[in-house]
């Protein structure tokens, strides 16, 4: 790529995160008790923390990943918000929010505590604790490779003549700064209040750049007449894996995505839950998941479109890039889809597949974008707004893995009677080596082509079961603690055996799959990860009724507050219908099907 | 917390929209040729004011929550869902 950012560019990045140091600064006063610094006090008004629920998700994963597999996959790719996300937000603020902030828990370990045993929250603690702290590096790894590849910095190192070769461990210590700086100084509310800021920002800046997409393309009608075929529907051919781009059936799609994954992810992953818990009250903590679904549904024609309009653009040959342009730019251009070049190896050779046809670096799809249609000014409001994507999704794992480390790990097992101000100082610690284990992390990424994927499958190990284990924790009062904590280890052993004996198509066994020996293979990576997830679930389903039907049950009085039968139900009535929950719910799953309807 | 966030987002619009306004009236007059990647419209000019009109908004209903604050929590839910827009 080659770009030149101007003054105003630059200007714009300063700007934004003078505001995100600034709002730590302003909260810093208010952070006097762990109360304040992991859960904000418990005072955030429901819109913010609605914001706040789907902003912390909105990381470098996101936004990058899913304009990829819109470039990938097509209007498809919106399954992940409309039959998976708007489903399991409307799920865990009507039946699940209850339980968690009803119980007065701090984290999600902490509830497995309450209603199963130290055991089970340990897993659950050490797991999640591993995850964030890999997923914020991820994000700083990715965060710094696309800086280096837009030469955001090169002016700096200039300036500061240091050499070329740099700008990625500049880009990775001065992301961690940042994001450090902010959560250290403000704890949660600093990272919820920069979330909702975020937000914003990440809307500003990718409306105008899918509003001038698709006019320049011809609209809708347009855009679908110069994608590849299917592009356009989401439903279409899924009676049969091999008849639409995802390469699956709509059972595994509707089963796997739909519910185990999604409902795994947005249901029990303490990143997104500490935001409602964070909530002024009850009722707003039950609106949080509901406001967040709003934005959600309509996310795919901020993130996904971006992808689709980058495939249905003329590939730019030889003759477009300016004279000069090395020739490993020029013959990866041509050699891509849309503007979406190829991948080129660091001796500038393209690379292919096992087809012999060019991997394409569909990661490259929203920057390329960015680059393609905005002028100086916009262009550095549009990478703003991507720094500012990545900076959610780094702060998120920051703030959750403090709260999990100070609590769930530290207190439980380190040194539980301490006063409140040990553990506010060690939230402040835990802040520092979080990030200091993030930077590590995001070295280690550099080692792995395909660190990515490794992630999402340790989600589909960790997430699926767990999933099964608070279903039948919150629902079924005979669900006794070995049942929780045995359903868990053998759904996660489920999950691995399956990976291990499964293989998704045009890859080596390995890292991807069929690393015991291939006995089925998938059509892609997205169907063999479905079916894992739907694996996990069912055998942590299976083993957890198994083993509780065998061991002892806890007394009635003990799991009041914990379990959906022995819990009052009326929290909402002193509010009028129309701004119930559940009246809310109900509003926003229609909403979701009309969509899935629309772009059937 | 008596930091209301949309007192901060409302000044973060209002600085970067009145930048982009600037700028996009100045190159309007002295540099128009780079509006051709943007299919010929000032998108720093136009999508700057928008992001001033957001930005006002966000700070008056900010300044306008501050001095609510205080109210019990119903109330404030009830308000913080009115002003949802």
């Amino acid at each position: 790529m080659h770009t030149t950012l101007a003054w105003i560019d630059y200007l714009i990045m300063v700007i934004y995160f003078a505001f995100v140091l600034g709002i730590g600064f302003a909260l810093k006063r208010f952070m006097k008790t762990s109360t304040d610094f992991f859960l904000s006090g418990r005072s955030i008004p429901a819109w913010v923390a609605g914001l706040a629920f789907i902003s912390a998700n909105l990381g470098a994963q996101e936004v990058i990943g899913m304009a990829a597999s819109g470039a990938k996959y097509g209007i498809s790719t919106a399954h992940f918000y409309w039959l998976g996300a708007i489903p399991a937000m409307v799920f865990v603020g009507l039946f699940m929010m209850p339980f968690y902030y009803g119980s007065r828990a701090r984290s999600v370990p902490e509830y497995l505590r309450l209603r199963f045993d130290e055991k089970t929250r340990g897993l659950n603690a050490i797991s999640f604790a591993v995850m964030t702290v890999m997923s914020s590096g991820i994000s700083m790894y990715a965060m710094a490779k696309l800086i280096e590849t837009l030469h955001i910095f090169d002016p700096l190192m200039q300036a500061l003549g240091l050499p070329m070769s740099y700008v990625f461990h500049l880009s990775i210590i001065v992301s961690a700064l940042i994001t450090l700086g902010y959560v250290y100084l403000g704890g949660l509310t600093s990272a919820i209040y920069n979330e909702v800021l975020q937000f914003f920002l990440i809307v500003a800046g990718f409306f105008p750049l899918v509003a001038l997409g698709l006019w320049n393309v011809g609209g809708w009608e347009g855009l679908v007449a110069k994608c590849p075929p299917g592009f356009g529907h989401a439903w279409k051919g899924m009676t049969n894996p091999d008849n639409n781009p995802l390469g699956v059936e709509w059972f595994a799609l509707a089963m796997g995505l739909g519910f185990v994954l999604s409902f795994g992810y947005w249901c029990t992953d303490f990143l997104v839950v500490q935001r409602a818990m964070a909530a002024d009250s009850m009722s707003s903590a039950r609106r949080t998941p509901l406001i967040a679904a709003v934005p959600k549904m309509i996310f795919p024609f901020l993130v996904i479109l971006p992808g689709l309009i980058a495939v249905a653009l003329p590939t730019p040959t030889a003759a477009d890039l300016p004279a000069g342009a090395p020739e490993s730019v020029v013959k990866a251009e041509s050699m891509g889809k849309g503007i979406i070049p190829a991948k080129v190896d660091s001796a500038g050779v393209v690379q292919v597949d096992t087809n012999g046809k060019p991997v394409l670096d569909y990661d490259l799809a929203i920057p390329n974008m960015l680059l393609h249609y905005f002028p100086t000014g916009m262009l550095g409001l549009g990478l703003t707004a991507l720094l500012a994507s990545f900076m959610s999704g780094m702060a998120g794992n920051i703030t959750a893995f403090n709260t999990v480390w100070t609590f769930d790990i530290y207190q439980a097992y380190i040194k539980p009677q301490a006063s409140d101000k040990h553990y506010l100082w060690m939230g402040h610690f835990a802040t520092l080596f979080g990030t200091v284990i993030s930077i590590a992390a995001a070295y280690v990424a550099t080692k792995f082509n395909n660190i990515m994927e490794l992630l999402q499958l340790v989600f589909a190990f960790v997430n699926a079961p767990l999933f099964a284990t608070f279903a039948l924790g919150m629902f079924w009062k005979r669900a006794t603690a070995d049942g929780a904590f045995y359903g868990l280890v053998s759904g996660i052993g489920a999950a691995a055996l399956h990976h291990g004996l499964t293989l998704p198509g045009g890859s080596e066994p390995g890292i991807k799959g069929g690393w015991i020996h291939v006995l089925h293979p998938y059509r892609n990576e997205m169907a063999q990860n479905f079916w894992t997830a739907i694996w996990a679930f069912s055998v942590c389903l299976v083993v957890t009724i198994a083993v509780s039907l065998v061991t002892k049950p806890r007394p009635d009085k003990e799991l009041q507050g914990l379990v959906y039968s022995l819990t009052k139900h009326d929290v909402d009535e002193h509010l009028p219908w129309y701004k119930s929950p559940g009246f809310f719910g109900i509003v926003v799953v229609l909403l979701s099907i009309s969509l899935n309807l629309i772009f059937r | 917390m008596s930091l209301d966030i949309r007192v901060p987002i409302g000044l973060l619009f209002l600085c970067l929209g009145g930048l982009l306004t600037g700028f996009g009236i100045v190159t309007h007059f002295t540099n128009p040729g780079i509006y051709t990647m943007s299919l010929n419209v000032n998108i720093n000019l136009w999508w700057g004011l928008v992001m001033i009109a957001f930005g006002a908004a966000m700070f008056y209903y900010g300044r306008r929550g501050v001095a609510l604050a205080g109210t019990k929590p119903e109330a404030k839910d009830a308000l913080a869902a009115g002003d949802l827009d």
